[in-house]
């Protein structure tokens, strides 16, 4: 019946995949990939458009059949995942707590405590179709904690969601880690936000590009390569929230222009 | 005996299949497969016309051209094509392909018009059990995978990561739709069968919180609208499926300029 084989005995990996080889129609989205994630990980895998990064995590949960190389579960694996959009049918009647019914139903109190974990405290009783994206993913979320999940899987979970939304979302994901103890593997293309809540970064396009910390990760120069022009405005802001002390305040961005400003002014002196 | 006279048989058999159509319409309407649904029912014509050929019972041929028509549009359907187009095209060539064959079966040019658009005043009691015998297993295949069916209709891949096989999920609702084809035909007949499939729960969304529920409601809908078809065409004589098709556009017609009122009054 299943597509990932089973691990028995004392292996820490929740999932490891090796040599692993995806094409459909011809095209081959990743080839050779080789991936591990072991208890308590915050593991992101970065790419560019088409580098790849959905098919990864299908293979990896085991939706979506290898053409070579193969995917281990640890054996009795739980993964609680968050898809990267649902377009529900409007014409589909549905509350939140429904939904975190589907497929297996759960007492009250169970989903309650879901859906404060979450940060979707009541939420239960409204449609749908009638949430926010914050809120819609906020409950997407719940649903993939109540089967107390050792592996969370979200793909490209803040999509839709503002600057400031999406670094909540990576904070609150941060702090289920943290309550939990589950492990997490997300797919971003939110490249500073991501990296500095993860533990390790795997760059990929097709191929692994490199992989390592989020520091290491992004002085490779793979990753400089495919997101070195792009995205320079974005990384040098994922060094610079790095560096920067947030007591001392902005003045630094704020004080440039009016020293350049003063400059002038002394010069016309 | 009750089944004895005409109109009562008519209700029967009427009640049984809204009863089976209200769940199956449910998920054809939540996954936007009414032109599945169509494409499937048109196919019937040609099984019709292959059961008469080869001499085997129209129910059987029936089931099995929509069986396959279903099937095979199911498969097409994961590889990506203009699926509106496609589907256009099957449902049309398989309507009048079936018509051409069928005109080439000498005495069933006057029965063609029950296959198309039903004969419900003539259901026998062989077609009673035919009808409810279907309609229970359509019903029983939907209550079984009902969480498993939702859960792949939101997500395909919420399904897989729950462990349940979307494709599995996806053939039991094609195998439905194909049993549904097969017993409604005698009733509203070839044409009108998507009508009975997704008119009742599209009545239904506006008084419904709940997946349950719009089932629920949309099995009343279909009932109300079969006993109400059936009335309109004993008391004027007019062709008994459209009666009842047009009774389930009215209920339509009614709950959502009902709902229409009650938002604009809140």
């Amino acid at each position: 019946m299943s597509i990932v084989s089973r691990q028995r005995g004392a292996i820490v990996n929740l999932i490891s995949a090796r040599n692993l080889t995806v094409s459909h129609g011809g095209h081959t989205a990743i080839e050779g990939v080789d991936f591990h994630i072991s208890r308590g990980e915050i593991v992101t895998v970065v790419g560019p458009n088409g580098s790849g990064k959905t098919t990864l995590l299908r293979a990896l949960i085991g939706a979506v059949r290898p053409t070579k190389g193969e995917v281990k579960h640890k054996d009795g694996l739980r993964i609680g995942y968050v898809p990267q959009s649902l377009s529900i049918d409007p014409t589909l009647p549905m509350t939140v707590a429904r939904f975190l019914a589907l497929p297996r139903r759960h007492g009250t109190d169970h989903i309650e405590q879901a859906l404060e974990q979450a940060g979707a405290q009541g939420l239960a009783a409204r449609p749908l179709s009638a949430l926010s994206g914050g809120q819609f993913q906020r409950a997407l979320l719940a649903r993939a904690l109540l089967d107390r999940p050792d592996l969370l899987v979200l793909d490209e979970p803040t999509t839709g969601l503002d600057q400031p939304g999406s670094a909540a979302f990576y904070r609150l994901i941060e702090d289920i880690r943290s309550s939990t103890g589950c492990a997490v593997l997300m797919v971003s293309h939110e490249l500073h936000v991501v990296m500095s809540a993860s533990d390790r970064v795997v760059c990929l396009n097709g191929h692994v590009c490199c992989h390592g910390t989020p520091d290491i990760v992004a002085s490779a120069p793979e990753y400089r390569a495919l997101f070195g022009t792009g995205t320079g405005g974005a990384l040098a802001l994922y060094r610079h929230d790095h560096d920067h002390n947030h007591d001392h305040g902005h003045n630094h961005s704020h004080s440039a222009p009016d020293r350049d400003l003063a400059q002038t002014s002394q010069d016309a002196k | 005996m009750i089944l004895d006279d005409f109109l009562t048989r008519a209700v029967v058999a009427g009640l049984g299949v809204a009863f089976a159509a209200a769940p199956l319409g449910c998920f054809v309407v939540w996954r936007r497969m009414a032109y599945f649904g169509e494409a499937t029912a048109h196919a019937a014509v040609l099984g019709i016309a292959l059961a008469l050929a080869l001499e085997v019972s129209v129910v059987a041929g029936v089931l099995g051209v929509s069986l396959a028509m279903a099937v095979a549009v199911s498969s097409m359907g994961e590889r990506g094509y203009g699926m509106d187009t496609l589907l256009g095209v099957l449902a049309h060539s398989a309507l009048a392909l079936g018509l051409v064959a069928v005109s080439f079966q000498s005495g069933v040019r006057l029965d063609l018009m029950a296959y198309l658009f039903g004969d419900i005043l003539a259901v026998s009691r062989m077609d009673i059990a035919v009808i409810w015998g279907g309609a229970a297993l359509v019903i029983a295949l939907i209550l079984w995978r009902w969480s498993a069916l939702l859960t792949t209709t939101l997500s395909r891949d919420l399904a897989h990561a729950s462990g349940i096989n979307p494709g599995r999920e996806k053939l039991i609702l094609t195998l439905c739709l194909a049993l549904v084809v097969a017993v409604a035909i005698k009733v509203v007949g070839a044409l009108l069968i998507t009508a009975l499939l997704i008119i009742p729960p599209a009545a239904a969304r506006p008084l419904a919180r709940s997946p349950e529920a719009m089932a629920l409601i949309a099995a009343f809908v279909g009932s109300v609208a079969v006993l109400a078809g059936l009335w309109i065409s004993y008391l004027y004589d007019t062709p008994a499926g459209p009666s009842i098709v047009s009774a389930a556009a009215l209920v339509f017609a009614a709950t959502h300029i009902g709902a229409f009122a009650a938002r604009r009054s809140s």
